[in-house]
């Protein structure tokens, strides 16, 4: 019985607060928009890949590196030369959403391992054993739309092993379908890598309050006493029907401590938490808790209970500071 | 950790004093902890940075090029403005608070270019230590530095 802790990463200052606190493997993306965190002076060049991987490596800590926009047709180039540096750097797997990037990098490097990233939006084990049998894939990440039930299920019907999200920003989970913010800005995750380009967001405190902008289209609107969030689409406040409100969704974290020992007992393979965009404070602070969590129930599933301490850590630093067990409890069928 | 803050007091007084001799002094600091970074600042080159300690009343002004950090004098409309309490950008220079834990909770505030400002903090994240300590503002190291800086000169 294993559960892995797969901790995020922007930079080689986080990933070693995520070593040295506790995460089996970190996970990083390359500068530009070859993954889903393309943000400014954010992510790691191949010299500084090459130092996290030794690092974690000298530490018997595995990294993996996330390649999970779509390339595109002009720029496939880009693409092919992330998988290449990848190899290159010796990450220990791949995280790809695309398929002809799977296919270019399991007939270029056979012995890289391949995970399937959540923006393959893989729901299903045909699709998972699809993404198995043609490409080699050893590991998916689910879609955060799944009950506990439904993917317990889908792992008794596929080879590949299972990671589920267990903490971080929670979106409207259509994860590698999700155009929102081409509506807005042109761009969306799967192209250029971001929900929320930062060139197209404008944040201003005005009489009203504090308002976020994206291309100018107002978001949100803050009073002084209410926390903010990040400025994407699907989080803002929108006038329907003369009445203002979460329209899409409210921003929410999602949190799963609780259901470690679910997760033990049917097999997952590892916990991932989100937040590659976020400082080395925050991954400092999510690991060592995840460890003290995962170790724990670890030690005794029975009487596994989740401390008070833990979730008042974890509350402080999530999105919206209220958490959610998010699609996983689901008691209507 | 109890949140502290200055006594609204403070702010009024300090308010009234000019803001560029402490920009000037805060452009030194920025040039001792950070001037082997500023190439990596690219995007903020040339632009009109502020940072408002806002218990205290206080507005630093300055810009940054490919090799130092230099103080301006006060701007209406700032490309980037970033303000906390002193406290919290204290937690922040030391690494012991998250800047988006803040920015969700209204302790930092971020105004203008949102990209200059992710640059900003990305760019910070990624330094490796020596981290910022109040010991590097003694005099006898802030002198040391300037001596450094002069001899090179």
């Amino acid at each position: 019985m294993s559960l892995e802790l797969v901790c995020p990463a922007g930079s080689l200052p986080a990933l070693k607060a995520a070593v040295d606190n506790g995460a089996d493997c970190v996970y990083i993306g390359f500068r530009g928009n070859t993954n889903a965190r393309a943000f400014a002076g954010l992510n790691f060049d191949l010299p500084a890949a090459g130092e996290a991987v030794r690092y974690a490596h000298a530490r018997g800590k595995k990294v993996l590196l996330a390649l999970n926009t779509y390339p595109q047709a002009a720029t496939w180039q880009r693409w092919q030369q992330a998988v290449d540096h990848a190899a290159e750097a010796g990450v220990d797997a791949i995280i790809l959403a695309d398929a002809g990037l799977m296919r270019y990098a399991c007939r270029t490097y056979p012995e890289l391992r391949l995970h399937l990233s959540v923006q393959g939006s893989a729901t299903n084990y045909e699709a998972i054993n699809f993404y198995h049998e043609h490409f080699g894939i050893q590991r998916a990440v689910l879609p955060r739309v799944l009950s506990l039930t439904q993917v317990e299920q889908l792992l008794k019907h596929t080879p590949v092993e299972i990671e589920l999200f267990g903490f971080g920003g929670l979106c409207v989970m259509v994860e590698g379908r999700c155009m929102l913010s081409s509506y807005v800005t042109g761009e969306s995750p799967n192209t250029a890598g971001v929900c929320s380009p930062a060139k197209a967001v404008r944040w201003q405190q005005t009489r009203q309050g504090l308002e976020s902008r994206l291309n100018g289209v107002l978001l949100d609107r803050y009073a002084a006493s209410e926390n903010a969030g990040y400025p994407t689409l699907c989080k803002g406040r929108f006038e329907v029907s003369g009445e203002t409100y979460y329209a899409i969704e409210e921003p929410a974290s999602l949190n799963t401590l609780e259901l470690i020992p679910s997760m033990l007992h049917m097999g997952i393979s590892a916990i991932k938490i989100e937040g590659r965009q976020r400082s080395p404070v925050y991954v400092e602070q999510v690991t060592r808790v995840w460890r003290a969590a995962i170790d724990s129930a670890m030690r005794n599933t029975e009487n596994y209970a989740v401390d008070p301490a833990w979730m008042m850590q974890l509350n402080k630093l999530a999105e919206g500071q209220q958490n959610t067990l998010g699609a996983y409890h689901r008691p209507w069928k | 950790m109890e949140q502290f803050t200055f006594p609204k007091s403070i702010a009024g007084v300090v308010l009234l004093l000019p803001s560029f001799p402490p920009s000037w002094v805060f452009a030194k600091v920025l040039d001792l902890t950070l001037g082997r970074i500023t190439g990596s600042l690219a995007p903020l080159h040339g632009k009109h940075i502020a940072i408002h300690v806002r218990d205290l009343g206080l507005y630093l002004y300055f810009t940054v090029d490919a090799g130092k950090f230099t103080p301006i004098h006060s701007v209406s409309v700032p490309d980037l403005s970033v303000s906390a309490t002193l406290q919290d950008f204290y937690l922040l220079a030391t690494r012991k608070e998250d800047p988006d834990t803040l920015f969700f909770s209204r302790r930092l505030m971020v105004d203008g270019d949102t990209e200059l400002g992710l640059v900003a903090k990305n760019t910070l994240d990624a330094l490796e230590l020596p981290k910022f300590t109040p010991a590097m503002l003694a005099p006898k190291n802030v002198m040391a530095h300037m001596r450094s800086h002069l001899f090179k000169r």
